[in-house]
């Protein structure tokens, strides 16, 4: 029994991972003014050229780092649309999101010449990067389901609580996401500042996307983001835009597919699968209906700012 | 109002969306050079695959039936000031709701199934679509995100119906199959080759005029009638429209339900005049999603959206004769991500020569 309860922790940490570094990108660009839609997208770069590039240069965290960048420059895109263009940011989220599928699975195409999925590629990121600790009794096996992307979400959780209120950049950060007119006034760069966040928001969900290909199944399929990254926003709300309120929405969700994939040996057959895929969705919307607490959303989320104008 | 300021309103109108998609044809004809394939050749295969021939023009409105009643139902919640990201969902809850009160009903005669069976599916988008609209109205819930998250739970609801409650296994004895019973013969939308025999091989049923006459009734609401005024009026301005004594919690839920209704027949009319069935899906439709698009593109208009729905409905149909001719289809894919991005830039193209008055003024005054 123990050994099962730790492998459903193990995987609960596992499936929670590419979830945890797009919530947290959430919250960098949500709390900044601008909804991030585009997520979903820039998860699907971030996993595509990422296996990509393991597929020319064959080195995992060259790799990782070749994500984040195609994940920051995503979000550039949906950093001229919103916040300079002034879109409306869902649509250019929602553009972004379509984009993001025809040109991974156009690039699938011309470079593994058939569609669907790419070759597998072999990256060592899938592993207990600390065998050592494997060998303890009891909770080792814990350990040996963790691979480097789990231990970095945690440790990126604790850098983003650090950084959006511990730092004088995190209150710029917010102060342009509730009020950017007064943050304005302060002399604070509201278009600087969301460009930040957004780019941050970027990198995050690129990561979030290489720990989704290289993390988990070492190759990228077309929909292998099957609307996690609608996930991660519905974690970053539910968790009300705070990084550790997302960290335990995201474990609470990543726990929730943990079950339905033991669900059998859990006893628990008789749930109809389809409920437990529901859970993080049905739970959301009662969070944002206020059942679980009242969940305020940044003043100016969504709020293009145009400078002199009120 | 005279003809030619009529005129030059509508010049006005189509001119953003043209330039849009000109600019991303030829976006996407620097991903069709990348291939090493000409353009112009592409582009043929596409619009002579989608239509040339009456057999390939059945298929083309085939593909853009769904996209004018999720264009439809996207741009009338628009209209009204919402933003309904959730047609997928109601586009999946009418098409389960179609297959269900076919089955439910079987025994009706056929013409009056027929009927039902539509307006089941209306419904069932619409009553989806009452549940943002209402928490929007009484809560103040922002519609987005319930409305992205109830996509999913849609999805998750349909799969378990097809598996678990109108799986012909449970219900005929047969073997489990992941799709649901067939909806019987009498329920089905008639195929227009029945009567035009020149439309042979293309599966274009009566829906397609379905979804006309939704436009133009859509088109009468908004713009001939009180109904219609007062939605638009919380569109425009919802602390005005509740000074002038409109009920603006009321409007939002009435045109929540209104565009999930015609997102539910996208579903309904698939079902019954294409697939006949509901299969279990592992992803979404994609119509809901083109549906945005289609609005975007249509100015929100019901007869823009008919005439953006075409253009999407040739796209997606030309993208399998471009694969024939050895050009990716995800080519179109990327052509529309391109159109909206455009489209939703648009803003600065209009507002641009003011902004930059604007910003002189403030620094004259620093």
């Amino acid at each position: 029994m123990s050994i099962l309860i730790m492998a459903i922790i193990a995987s609960t940490l596992r499936l929670a991972t590419p979830l945890i570094f797009s919530a947290i990108g959430g919250v960098f660009s949500e709390r900044a003014g601008v909804v991030n839609i585009a997520l979903e997208g820039i998860m699907i770069m971030g996993a595509f050229f990422s296996i990509l590039s393991m597929h020319f240069f064959n080195s995992p965290w060259l790799a990782v780092l070749v994500a984040i960048l195609a994940g920051i420059i995503t979000s550039l895109l949906l950093g001229v649309l919103a916040i300079h263009l002034r879109a409306n940011q869902v649509v250019a989220g929602v553009a972004i999101n379509l984009l993001a599928a025809s040109l991974t699975s156009y690039l699938l195409v011309m470079v593994w010449k058939r569609s669907g999925q790419t070759d597998s590629v072999a990256s060592n990121l899938t592993v207990n990067p600390f065998p050592v600790l494997a060998k303890i009794p009891v909770i080792g096996v814990l350990f040996d389901g963790l691979t480097p992307f789990v231990y970095l979400a945690l440790i990126t959780v604790a850098i983003a609580y650090y950084v959006i209120f511990k730092t004088p950049f995190g209150l710029r950060l917010r102060s342009v996401g509730e009020h950017p007119a007064a943050a304005d006034t302060l002399g604070i760069n509201v278009y600087k500042t969301r460009y930040i966040a957004v780019m941050i928001s970027g990198a995050l969900a690129g990561l979030s996307g290489a720990a989704l290909s290289l993390g988990t199944v070492n190759l990228f399929r077309n929909g292998m983001t099957s609307g996690k990254g609608f996930i991660a926003l519905a974690a970053m709300i539910f968790g009300k835009w705070h990084p550790v309120g997302a960290l335990l929405a995201c474990l609470f969700f990543g726990l929730a597919e943990a079950v339905q994939i033991q669900a059998a040996s859990l006893g628990l057959s008789w749930i109809p699968s389809e409920f437990l895929q529901m859970l993080p969705y049905i739970a959301t919307i009662l969070a944002l209906a206020g059942v679980v607490g009242k969940s305020v959303a940044p003043a100016a989320d969504g709020e293009p700012y145009e400078k002199g104008h009120r | 109002m005279n003809k030619e300021n009529k005129l030059k309103i509508f010049v006005d109108n189509i001119k953003f969306p043209l330039l849009a998609i000109f600019l991303s044809f030829i976006i996407g004809s620097i991903f069709i050079i990348a291939v090493g394939k000409n353009p112009i050749v592409a582009y043929a295969a596409l619009f002579s695959g989608s239509l040339g021939g009456l057999p390939k023009i059945g298929e083309t409105l085939l593909k853009t039936t769904p996209l004018i009643f999720t264009g439809l139902s996207i741009a009338f919640a628009f209209r009204a000031g919402l933003f309904n990201i959730g047609a997928e969902g109601q586009y999946i809850m009418g098409a389960i709701s179609t297959v269900a009160a076919a089955w439910i009903f079987r025994d009706l005669p056929g013409a009056i199934l027929v009927v039902v069976i539509i307006f089941a599916g209306a419904i069932g988008g619409g009553l989806w679509a009452a549940i943002p609209g209402i928490l929007k109205a009484k809560l103040g819930v922002h519609e987005v995100i319930v409305t992205i998250m109830l996509n999913y739970t849609a999805l998750f609801f349909s799969n378990y119906v097809v598996r678990k409650v109108l799986n012909p296994s449970l219900l005929q004895g047969t073997e489990q199959k992941a799709y649901t019973v067939l909806i019987p013969e009498k329920a089905r939308l008639t195929q227009l080759h029945e009567f035009i025999p020149q439309f042979e091989y293309s599966s274009v049923n009566t829906g397609i005029f379905i979804a006309i006459f939704c436009a133009f009734v859509i088109y009468f609401l908004l713009f001939k009638t009180t109904l219609g005024y007062e939605l638009r009026s919380v569109g425009n301005n919802r602390y005005a429209a509740e000074y002038g004594g409109i009920s603006v919690s009321k409007n939002i839920v009435l045109s929540m339900v209104i565009s999930g209704m015609l997102a539910g027949l996208a579903g309904a009319a698939t079902v019954a005049g294409l697939t006949f069935k509901v299969d279990q899906a592992s992803g979404m439709p994609g119509y809901g999603f083109t549906g945005i698009a289609v609005a975007l593109v249509g100015k929100n208009h019901p007869l823009g959206v008919l005439a953006a729905a075409l253009l999407f409905g040739i796209l997606s149909n030309g993208a399998r004769k471009m694969q024939i001719a050895g050009i990716p289809k995800e080519i179109v894919g990327i052509i529309q991500g391109v159109i909206i991005v455009f489209i939703a830039g648009e803003a600065i193209l209009k507002y641009l020569p003011s902004l930059k008055k604007k910003d002189k003024k403030t620094k004259e005054v620093a």
